[in-house]
């Protein structure tokens, strides 16, 4: 894998740091005038979330990451994967869980959705930033109260709760931003 | 701000100068990069590439005018100033572009204390329509000892090394090792340096004795040595000394630098023997300082990158 010295770190850029692959968030010089430079490197672990500060040598190197993104297709989740498929190549993917993570409540079969591969195996899920789903469970609504005010709990048919607004009906499909986890709008089918 | 500048020195009865941005030599600083340009005499441009290769020199664009502006001191110019390009190699980001605007100037006669108060003068003067809080002066080893809780001018492995653990910033041990002056650079841009001159110049003495560069070591605390630095907000805006005069000692100090050059396999540079020459002729006692401009700028007008105060930055130039 490529080297890249700190004067190739920029936002975006994946690299192995103390055995993690890491994505750099953003890279400071620091240099005194009369004195030796370093970076101070704003860091994201890929594998834990977690982002953390670490300053290098202006000068210094880390080894790239063998990090991607591939878009895939959701394919079903056997009780122990959940398994994914690239649309082109047909080539399949499966994994836990843990590293589906928070994603998972936003995954319906056959939606896309991107997969981190490390080594190529995959690291991380992301969820399309709008899905459509459809409510299977919410109070009835109170025919005449439009205000927007409140809302109330919905429960979608792949198990994730939004607050939806209260007259929105179960059974309808509605858009939700993952990244928030609100409610959009309602879907026409 | 520029006229603002030329009239303050106007009005001191302080010459300006220009001095040659090309030169045969070239600061032997390590930590400074110099760009390298060739030279070809007259005549020398219509022959051929193989005939022009031996008649090349390289000649250096500067990386501070201090070593010609010394000369001129040691001519017996009195006191001077210049405002000009200055140009260093692999520095860029935020703070730092590699061809920038430098004011520097030269007190005959003036200790560094009285350099500091004209300082303040001239930066108050700028900012004067901005209150800026008033002018602070601490020592470094004081303002080191009240971020870190550790003694700037004496080494101390463990102590050094335990803070660093302590307060998140365990890379250090291993990137300083035992250079002090490394851990110095290090925990000063951390942790002491942001926290510096908010809202006011701040201005910090008594640099240690490792870290003394072109300036002269106190005669009352041979640990430290008679260098200031301002900062405001956190931004390191200028240095000053009480100058070097001694030819020996910066011959000396120039020889140190080269050899560290040779051994981190840094770019070899040119020692000016011109500047030991003026030196030996006798440099009159003297305090100087440089202050970044475009930094200046920066906080005059309140932007938050460099890139915002040049006409065109090195991606776009």
């Amino acid at each position: 894998m490529a080297i890249y010295s700190t004067n190739e770190f920029k936002a975006g850029l994946k690299v192995m740091l103390d055995n993690d692959p890491c994505a750099i968030i953003e890279n400071e010089f620091v240099k005194p005038g009369k004195g030796q430079a370093f970076n101070r490197v704003k860091i994201r672990n890929l594998k834990t979330g977690r982002v953390m500060e670490r300053t290098f040598k202006s000068g210094e190197s880390l080894e790239g990451a063998d990090v991607v993104d591939v878009e895939m297709q959701y394919l079903y989740n056997d009780g122990q994967f959940r398994h994914f498929m690239v649309p082109d190549t047909f080539e399949q993917y499966q994994c836990d869980e843990k590293i589906v993570g928070d994603a998972g409540k936003w995954l319906k079969d056959q939606d896309s959705c991107t997969v981190t591969l490390w080594n190529d195996a995959p690291l991380a899920i992301s969820p399309a930033n709008f899905v459509e789903l459809t409510i299977v469970e919410t109070d009835p609504g109170v025919r005449g109260d439009t205000s927007g005010g409140g809302g109330k709990p919905a429960t979608l048919d792949t198990g994730a709760v939004v607050r939806v607004p209260l007259f929105v009906q179960q059974g309808e499909m509605i858009k939700v931003d993952t990244r928030t986890g609100e409610y959009v709008s309602r879907v026409k089918e | 701000m520029l006229a603002e500048i030329r009239q303050f020195f106007a009005d001191r009865s302080v010459l300006e100068v220009e001095t040659p941005l090309l030169s045969h030599s070239i600061g032997t600083d390590p930590h400074l990069e110099f760009f390298t340009t060739e030279y070809l005499s007259p005549g020398m441009v219509c022959m051929p590439e193989a005939c022009q290769e031996q008649a090349r020199q390289s000649l250096f664009l500067q990386t501070s005018p201090e070593f010609a502006m010394k000369r001129l001191l040691a001519a017996g110019s009195g006191s001077i100033y210049q405002i000009g390009k200055a140009f260093r190699n692999g520095e860029s980001g935020r703070f730092h572009n590699p061809e920038f605007t430098m004011l520097e100037w030269y007190r005959v006669g003036f200790t560094l204390p009285q350099l500091m108060d004209e300082i303040a003068e001239l930066i108050g003067g700028l900012f004067s329509g901005q209150s800026l809080q008033e002018t602070q002066r601490v020592s470094y080893q004081d303002v080191f000892a009240s971020f870190t809780g550790l003694d700037a001018l004496v080494f101390s492995s463990q102590d050094y090394c335990a803070y660093a653990r302590e307060s998140g910033l365990s890379e250090a041990v291993d990137i300083c090792g035992h250079d002090h002056a490394l851990w110095l650079d290090f925990l000063f841009s951390h942790k002491v340096q942001p926290h510096l001159g908010e809202n006011a110049l701040c201005m910090v003495y008594g640099y240690p004795a490792c870290q003394s560069s072109l300036a002269r070591i106190n005669e009352h605390n041979r640990m430290t040595t008679d260098r200031v630095e301002l900062f405001i907000n956190g931004i390191e805006l200028g240095n000053g000394y009480y100058e070097l005069v001694d030819a020996k000692e910066q011959g000396g100090r120039f020889d140190k630098e080269l050899a560290i050059r040779q051994q981190q396999k840094l770019p070899a540079s040119v020692k000016d023997l011109r500047l030991i020459a003026a030196l030996e002729s006798g440099l009159p006692d003297c305090s100087g300082v440089a202050i970044g401009l475009d930094r200046l700028l920066m906080l005059l007008s309140g932007s938050a990158s460099i890139d915002d105060v040049l006409s065109f930055s090195i991606h776009r130039a």
